[in-house]
């Protein structure tokens, strides 16, 4: 298990640079001119001199190379430093400065470090995007479970209908029509998510938990629709074999026999789906970042893009391929030490 | 059949039902699947009206009608009195006067084909790359690491990279309307073939070591042949169910992609465009997301049923019981 994954890292580094080499080069191939905007009237020097500012006088290789290098070696010390100037964590060791003076990555909009504005930009994503997910599993589960141990009945028909809706309905649809109905016809909810809102007391929380509720069911929908068909098709599997029957025959309850024995393996492909589904969730909250104007980094790809900022851009998207790629490891991971016949060697 | 087969010598038991071909057998199956049978005759349906449709109801969709603008459709009456319909425009027209019906026509017309095209792309590559990883030995790994390596790219972003960036180009050369159509179905297609070529490999790799192959290469049958003429057919069922799935989740991301402004231009409707068009005024005039909204998932609801039955009725161990 430990040399399989070893290699399995190991692998992913070829993977990743590959990735960031396709991103790079599709953002090069690009026509869009960062220099667009600026009046015709500036001379070609000056634009020349500006271009360069932006680290455009490079040839492609040396470009894609200083990047590699402010992602995978600058931002990391950048990281380190923080570690131990400002968390109670590391806070005790020495102060480093292992970062200064170093360029780090800088958006083309803001002209600020790129890593910066995705911190700030992440936690509003990973409370909407995570909580639903969180969500999306719960509500997943038990009905998975309950449909396949009572196949064929009207509860296990809706709730493969339910699926089949939460598969085709489109979030971008979802959300207008949760919003028509609940912000604007009976005005239960805000129809934007407010990023500023600090919880303090009881009061705030409640107007928190109001905000969140229409973007975190649009995407637990999704979510559930996936887990509990996968749920349903894994305890199927699992509650004609053998092992069910003499469970049953030597007198267990059937809650035990249900939850414990074939709950237990069914759950094994199941968690993997689960770490799977994670990355694509923050593909997926794009969207519904959109709908409801919560400002995450989702949005904060979109409005690079509009913006023509290239760096944001390409930062962005590896973040996004490295957690699919860190996934894929964890879930492949996951089924090895969960399933004691799966072996990799 | 001539009449000296058919005719049975006295001893042997008369076979009372005539020969059922293997597609019929399929169409049996598929047919007890009621929601798929729902899925594939609304599928035809909406298929029918938007290749149909604008010759029937022939208002043009761009025709602007500044007096006849934001009409509600003909069905609010019912509990709204005062609502301002007009028979005329039956479904009710935009900001602009433009006719919602007419617009929906069109824009189906855009998704659908957008869908079509983007799916067969995506088939056709996912099948070239599963069969020849399948059947040649010494490309398997390369392409098979490849199809990994593009599965873990992240999709929905590196679209939303490709069409904001290669819009302008594609626009000059080709027009407004097909620039956009050849990008966003050429850069769905390619991004969407990786599971059809999964499924594929794994089914050639199961099928290459039946003894039918073996006996097709033992007359000498060229591998190109044996691919056609042996591999293809037996692994149709397992793309005809991917190709449902991809036509389904090629409209989605169609849509996807015009409601965050980055599809096709605002002239030239899909369902996806009407949609977000619709957002910022959805208080006043719902129906207007609603339409759109409704259509799209119908649509792909349907298709995915109609995977569903076929991945049943393709299915031989189900078959006929």
């Amino acid at each position: 298990m430990l040399t399989y994954t070893i290699r399995r890292l190991l692998f992913s580094i070829p993977t990743l640079l590959f990735i960031s080499l396709i991103i790079f080069l599709l953002l090069e191939l690009a026509p869009g001119d960062p220099m667009a905007q600026v009046p015709l009237t500036v001379p070609p020097e000056v634009k020349q001199k500006m271009r360069e500012a932006l680290g455009l006088g490079e040839p492609l290789h040396i470009r894609y190379f200083k990047w590699l290098i402010q992602f995978f070696w600058i931002e990391p010390q950048v990281f380190i430093d923080w570690l131990t100037r400002d968390t109670w964590l590391l806070g005790w060791l020495p102060d480093t400065s292992l970062s200064e003076g170093k360029l780090r990555v800088i958006s083309w909009q803001t002209r600020s470090p790129v890593m910066d504005i995705v911190i700030q930009r992440i936690p509003q994503t990973l409370w909407v995007v995570g909580l639903a997910y969180v969500v999306g599993i719960l509500i997943a589960l038990p009905i998975g479970i309950y449909s396949a141990y009572r196949q064929y009945s009207v509860f296990d028909q809706a709730g493969t209908f339910v699926t089949m809706i939460g598969f085709s309905i489109p979030p971008f649809f979802t959300g207008p029509l949760l919003i028509v109905v609940f912000a604007v016809g009976l005005g239960w909810f805000p129809s934007i998510y407010d990023t500023t809102h600090v919880v303090r007391d009881w009061a705030s929380f409640k107007i928190q938990l109001q905000q969140m509720i229409m973007p975190v069911m649009v995407l637990a929908l999704q979510t559930t629709a996936q887990i509990s068909r996968f749920m349903r098709s894994s305890m199927l599997d699992n509650l004609n074999q053998d092992y069910v029957r003499t469970a049953r025959a030597k007198g267990l309850k059937e809650s035990v026999v249900v939850m414990v024995h074939v709950l237990r393996n069914s759950m094994i492909p199941v968690v993997t789906v689960i770490a799977l589904g994670i990355p694509s969730i923050f593909g997926g909250a794009i969207i519904t970042e959109n709908v409801f104007k919560v400002n995450g980094v989702g949005q904060l790809l979109l409005t690079a893009l509009f913006a023509n900022d290239l760096p944001m851009v390409q930062t962005l998207t590896f973040i996004f391929a490295l957690l699919i790629v860190v996934f894929n490891l964890i879930a492949d991971i996951l089924y090895g030490l969960l399933d004691p016949r799966i072996r990799y060697d | 059949m001539t009449d000296q087969t058919a005719t049975p010598k006295s001893f042997e038991p008369v076979p009372t039902a005539p020969p059922r071909s293997q597609w019929a057998d399929v169409w049996r199956q598929f047919r007890r699947h009621k929601g798929a049978l729902f899925g594939g005759g609304f599928l035809v349906f909406i298929t029918l009206a938007v290749l149909i449709g604008p010759y029937l109801w022939t208002v043009d969709p761009q025709k602007l009608n500044i007096r006849f603008k934001d009409i509600r459709p003909i069905y609010t009456a019912l509990w709204d009195g005062d609502a301002k319909v007009n028979w005329a425009h039956p479904l009710g027209s935009d900001n602009l006067g433009r006719d919602i019906l007419a617009n929906l026509l069109s824009g189906g017309r855009a998704s659908m084909a957008v869908g079509w095209a983007a799916m067969v792309i995506s088939v056709v590559i996912g099948t070239v790359i599963g069969v020849v990883a399948g059947y040649f030995k010494r490309l398997d790994g390369l392409f098979m690491r490849f199809t990994d390596l593009v599965l873990s790219l992240p999709i929905l972003p590196l679209l939303l990279v490709a069409v904001t960036l290669f819009r302008q180009p594609l626009r000059k050369n080709f027009g407004p309307e097909t620039g956009m159509f050849i990008l966003i179905v050429a850069i769905i297609g390619i991004t969407s073939w990786m599971q059809t070529a999964r499924i594929v490999r794994g089914e050639v790799l199961a099928l290459k070591e039946r003894e039918f192959i073996l006996a097709a290469r033992s007359i000498g049958t060229k591998p190109f042949k044996i691919i056609t003429r042996h591999l293809l057919p037996n692994v149709l069922s397992p793309i005809m169910v991917s190709a449902t799935l991809g036509l389904a989740t090629a409209i989605i991301t169609e849509s996807a992609l015009s409601f965050l402004g980055v599809g096709f231009p605002s002239d030239f409707p899909t369902w996806g465009k009407l949609l977000s068009d619709a957002v910022p005024r959805m208080e006043e005039f719902p129906e207007r997301v609603v339409l759109p909204g409704l259509m799209i998932s119908l649509t792909v609801l349907s298709v995915n049923y109609i995977g569903d039955g076929l991945r049943d009725a393709l299915d031989p161990r189900i078959r006929g019981r």
